[in-house]
């Protein structure tokens, strides 16, 4: 039950960062964190209690496995998100060279 | 940022012998993907990372770094294409009339050759993902050095 | 197992906290390194060896792009950096933390299974399992019998880099006229 809450504190914090600041990088990095607690949060729903690696082999102890399908989902996600915030940090490079500033409050002359 | 000469000469020496061990674990890593924790994204990113390694050593001088771009280009957009003909492959064989369907026979869980396409398809994968990212940094890097 | 994972959260909100508290652009990208590692750990303690794997190394990937976007511009911030007043800033902080309380109240009886199985799906895949012929469970899973969404991630990078190298593009082009 704590780790749970501890996550959603976590997305709180991304989202915070999201709404009030100013700076475009932390803009970015504040969704990045969002990124990151969702991906904690599909492993923890998963987890059992003295479960092992979900791996078919004599080294492991036969137990009951981890599930191995929330996994599959976050390990295409890691790689997706990684790319989302390459085209992200391209469109600040953009308006920085446009504007001369990362300040969003700067960046209101809507230009044709 | 980056210095457009590299590093001294002890750096590019240790790199000439690291960036090649590095990309030949990724491989490993891929191609043992069934086996072993690992798979295709892991032996990607790790190919990615020696090639990052590579550009962060020897500097970005920018003339040299964009004659080779198209390589990368070519390599991403093949694996992509033959990752879709493996696909049509598995609904043209009759045994199993499926898209995506596994048309390899399974084998014994454990060796190497078993498991039908999934080797196949973890080093694809490997090459498409190690090409995405290393044109994704190498972007993100000539592009800002010039104006 | 639970105790080690508490701390390690811990320790995230606090970097992510401080990431977003700074002046300084440099200590902001180091403390998002923070939260990745600390995820690796993570994913380590909840027996998950594929995904630490992957991202020990897009997070370095990642701090070097960020690094590189960074130096573009003067590593100093000015002085205001909330978009609103204090008084918005405080009843913010005020609101999330009531809808922090609410939300894990309401739903304490649900999410207090930690450790105890409760998915149904998971159990075709690991009963069938060794019809995959693959002994990694993951691999076999997104290889196997969800092929098809791999193949749209691979897609979905194809698009973004092509994305990215179009909104990079060297505009020479505009000042032949």
């Amino acid at each position: 039950m704590i780790p749970f809450v501890l996550c959603f504190v976590l997305f709180m914090v991304g989202l915070f960062g999201v709404i009030m600041l100013r700076n475009l990088i932390k803009i970015v990095i504040g969704l990045s964190i969002m990124e990151y607690s969702v991906y904690l949060f599909l492993i923890l729903i998963g987890y059992i209690d003295g479960g092992t690696v979900p791996i078919i082999s004599e080294c492991f102890e036969q137990g009951p496995y981890v599930d191995p399908l929330p996994q599959a989902l976050v390990l295409t996600a890691i790689v997706i998100g990684l790319a989302t915030k390459a085209l992200m940090l391209s469109v600040a490079i953009r308006l920085y060279k446009h504007y001369g500033t990362f300040d969003i409050r700067e960046m209101n002359k809507l230009k044709g | 940022m980056i210095h457009p000469h590299g590093l001294t000469v002890v750096a590019k020496k240790v790199c000439q012998f690291i960036a090649p061990a590095i990309f030949l674990f990724g491989i490993y890593i891929s191609l043992y993907g069934h086996l072993s924790p690992g798979g295709g994204f892991a032996g990607g990113v790790i190919m990615a990372s020696a090639l990052v390694f590579q550009v962060l050593v020897y500097g970005s001088l920018l003339e040299k770094l964009r004659k080779e771009e198209w390589r990368l280009e070519i390599a991403e957009s093949v694996s992509i294409f033959s990752f879709l003909i493996l696909a049509v492959l598995g609904l043209l064989v009759a045994g199993t009339a499926i898209f995506f369907g596994n048309f390899l026979p399974v084998g014994k869980i454990g060796n190497l050759v078993s498991g039908g396409f999934i080797p196949i398809g973890n080093l694809i994968i490997a090459i498409e993902v190690c090409a995405s990212i290393s044109l994704i940094f190498l972007a993100l890097l000539i592009y800002k050095d010039e104006e | 197992m639970e105790i080690y994972l508490i701390i390690m959260l811990v320790l995230m909100i606090l970097g992510s906290v401080h990431a977003l508290h700074t002046k300084d652009l440099i200590s902001t990208v180091i403390s998002l390194g923070i939260v990745g590692f600390g995820l690796v750990i993570s994913f380590l303690i909840l027996s998950a060896p594929d995904l630490a794997i992957v991202q020990v190394v897009i997070e370095i990937i990642t701090l070097a792009i960020m690094i590189a976007v960074i130096a573009i511009a003067t590593f100093q911030l000015e002085k205001k950096q909330w978009r609103f007043s204090f008084v918005f800033y405080a009843a913010t902080i005020v609101f999330f933390t009531f809808v922090v309380l609410l939300v894990s109240s309401r739903f304490s009886h649900i999410l207090s299974f930690f450790g105890h199985h409760t998915t149904r799906m998971a159990d075709i895949y690991m009963k069938s399992a060794a019809d995959s012929g693959s002994a990694n469970l993951v691999t076999g899973i997104i290889l196997h019998f969800r092929a098809y969404d791999t193949f749209g991630e691979a897609t979905v990078l194809v698009t973004a880099v092509t994305g990215v190298l179009t909104i990079l593009r060297h505009s020479g082009k505009k000042n032949k006229n």
